[in-house]
């Protein structure tokens, strides 16, 4: 076939599914030959489900021959391996969770099987979404499509990377402190992770709740709309998503940005960052003010906690929350135990990675008694500090514009034996989370040795239709986007 | 406050993993970096400041009692390590 679908995206297909010129069967089966040829090396899937997906690929031709297609009706997604997927192994890259088959479909997964989508298979993470390289995964790092000798960011990293590769159209991901928008900028893809509460949680794997959230990897902004407007919404089953209406996100991203006030915050322009990255922020920077949009300087004076706020209260909240695999109801359990106290110790010694046990072991000392109001405590009132600094910022700006990360990416092993440098990669991501605030992350050029380099985009809560507009607008003066990786070549 | 080899030791008790003499060193190591690290939050003031749990107001939700369908009892023990009877089977506790 097939046109060119390589370089067209979701909004680009629809129309051609429409005129007949691509079918969603062929398109499916290009994809799956295109992984079976390039994801022995780049391995950004966990399970392909090939049949399953040839299967929904045959469904959304007849819708389309009903003419009850959606924008979504047989377009090929790929979905981080933490979200449940009914029938369909889900792991969250973690040895304990290897041969799990959820019983259910997350509220995020109906809503894209009603619209049609094809579920191509579950992509590459950090092991419970706790790292921002992949390297975490127990089955195997993933490698970044533009240089395979380095990570494609995390935890997100299969999600990013199988858009970046063209191994599938777009994909879910989840970002607790930067994992959709970390990878999204390693590997020159658009990522959104959208408010805390604007996407039902239901059938995420917790990892930390209070900050997790699923969001739309994709080719370009307007991909990240339309999954965003699917996925979006109040959910019974979440009783901490928001009951608030969500908006068309599509037509409004061609309102133009003139007036719109960006602040761009002195703190997120550190000496120690790659000299590349600041440049190009600076010339995405000047793109706006060219586009008619008016830059403030501003200061968020409680960033440099940011960091050491999320490792205490992400870590607190995981290890309640990876209380659960104990190898009872569910997951691996070590066979050789005949006691009930050391079935739990060794189960979670041989089925837990060292990073999710390093995570545990920090969340249980913060929590646990004479500690707690030093750190548990200490933390969540810095963490109000911070939400209050992006709250006097958005009295006056609609927008906040910052690199996404201080580097590009990085080797890899480069920082696996050290946790707290590979903490700090999350430094200019985190605090979106701790805010509960939205953010995108946008191609905006690539460093001397062709990395991708990410533009952070912030927003008040729930105003992803101002985040968006943005970003289609730099997006439209801009071919950042349309760039491709280098490095398939050699793979 | 420097986290010893010992503390390290109940922690991981606590949490319910067993470590290996040469993980409870490297986690000793590796976690006093860490909490030296967020240590810097001591430099803020925070007296008067509520601490924050949670993004949104959240409040419970109630809702009627209501019967719906649940989970049929093989698919609910279809991943369990073990099961029996309609049941998950553990070590012997006692």
């Amino acid at each position: 076939m097939t046109a060119d679908w390589q370089n067209l995206t979701i909004g680009e297909l629809h129309p051609l599914m429409r005129k007949k010129e691509i079918s969603p069967v062929e398109l499916t089966r290009e994809i799956l030959e295109r992984i079976a040829a390039l994801d022995g090396k780049l391995h950004c899937y966990v399970t392909v489900d090939q049949q399953g997906a040839l299967a929904q690929a045959r469904e959304a031709e007849k819708r389309w021959a009903d003419g009850q297609a959606t924008p979504l009706t047989g377009i090929p997604l790929a979905i981080k391996d933490l979200i449940a997927t009914r029938g369909l192994r889900t792991t969250c890259a973690s040895r304990s969770l290897e041969n799990y088959l959820p019983p259910y479909d997350a509220t995020v997964m109906e809503k894209l099987r009603q619209a049609g989508a094809v579920i191509l298979g579950k992509v590459n993470m950090d092991e419970f979404a706790m790292g921002s390289s992949t390297e975490n995964s127990a089955f195997g790092a993933t490698l970044n499509p533009w240089r395979p000798d380095r990570i494609p960011g995390g935890s997100s990293g299969g999600s990013a990377a199988a858009v970046a590769a063209d191994l599938c159209l777009a994909s879910l991901g989840s970002d607790t402190g930067g994992s959709i928008r970390q990878p999204a900028s390693h590997c020159g893809v658009v990522g959104l992770k959208p408010t805390y509460g604007r996407v039902s949680r239901f059938g995420l794997v917790a990892y930390a709740s209070s900050l997790d959230q699923i969001g739309p990897l994709g080719k370009d902004v307007t991909d990240c709309a339309l999954l965003l407007e699917i996925i979006a919404g109040y959910d019974p089953k979440d009783s901490t998503s928001a009951p608030v209406p969500v908006p068309d996100y599509v037509p409004a991203l061609k309102e133009d940005i003139r007036g719109l006030k960006i602040a761009v915050p002195r703190e997120y322009f550190l000496p120690g960052m790659q000299p590349e990255v600041e440049q190009a922020v600076r010339a995405a920077l000047a793109t706006y003010t060219a586009l008619g949009a008016d830059l403030v300087e501003v200061s968020l004076p409680h960033t440099e906690y940011a960091v050491a706020v999320y490792y205490l209260i992400a870590t607190a909240e995981a290890s309640s929350n990876l209380a659960r695999y104990d190898g009872v109801k569910y997951g691996y359990r070590n066979p050789e135990a005949t006691e009930l106290m050391d079935m739990y110790y060794t189960t979670r010694a041989q089925g837990l990675g060292a990073e999710v046990r390093r995570r545990i072991m920090l969340g249980t000392y913060a929590l646990s008694a004479g500690y707690y109001e030093a750190y548990y405590q200490k933390a969540s009132q810095v963490r109000t500090l911070i939400r209050r600094d992006f709250e006097e910022v958005f009295r006056t700006c609609q927008v906040v514009a910052t690199p996404v990360a201080p580097t590009t990416a990085f080797r890899l092993g480069e920082k696996t034996d050290d946790p707290l440098t590979m903490y700090l990669s999350d430094i200019f991501t985190i605090s979106a989370n701790l805010a509960g605030i939205p953010g995108i992350s946008l191609p905006c050029g690539l460093d001397s040795l062709g990395l991708p380099i990410g533009l952070q985009l912030l927003a008040r809560p729930f105003d992803e239709a101002t985040l968006l507009r943005a970003a289609y607008a730099f997006e439209q003066a801009t071919d950042f986007h349309r760039l491709k990786p280098t490095g398939l070549k050699g793979i | 406050m420097a986290l010893t080899p010992e503390t390290v030791r109940q922690v991981a008790q606590l949490a319910r993993l067993r470590l290996r003499e040469d993980e409870v060193e490297l986690f000793t190591r590796q976690l006093n970096d860490i909490l030296d690290y967020v240590k810097k939050l001591n430099e803020l003031d925070t007296s008067g400041v509520p601490p924050m749990a949670h993004v949104l107001e959240v409040h419970n939700v109630f809702r009627e009692d209501q019967v719906h369908d649940s989970l049929p009892v093989d698919e609910a023990l279809a991943n369990a390590p073990v099961q029996q009877r309609q049941a998950f089977v553990v070590p012997k506790i006692i």
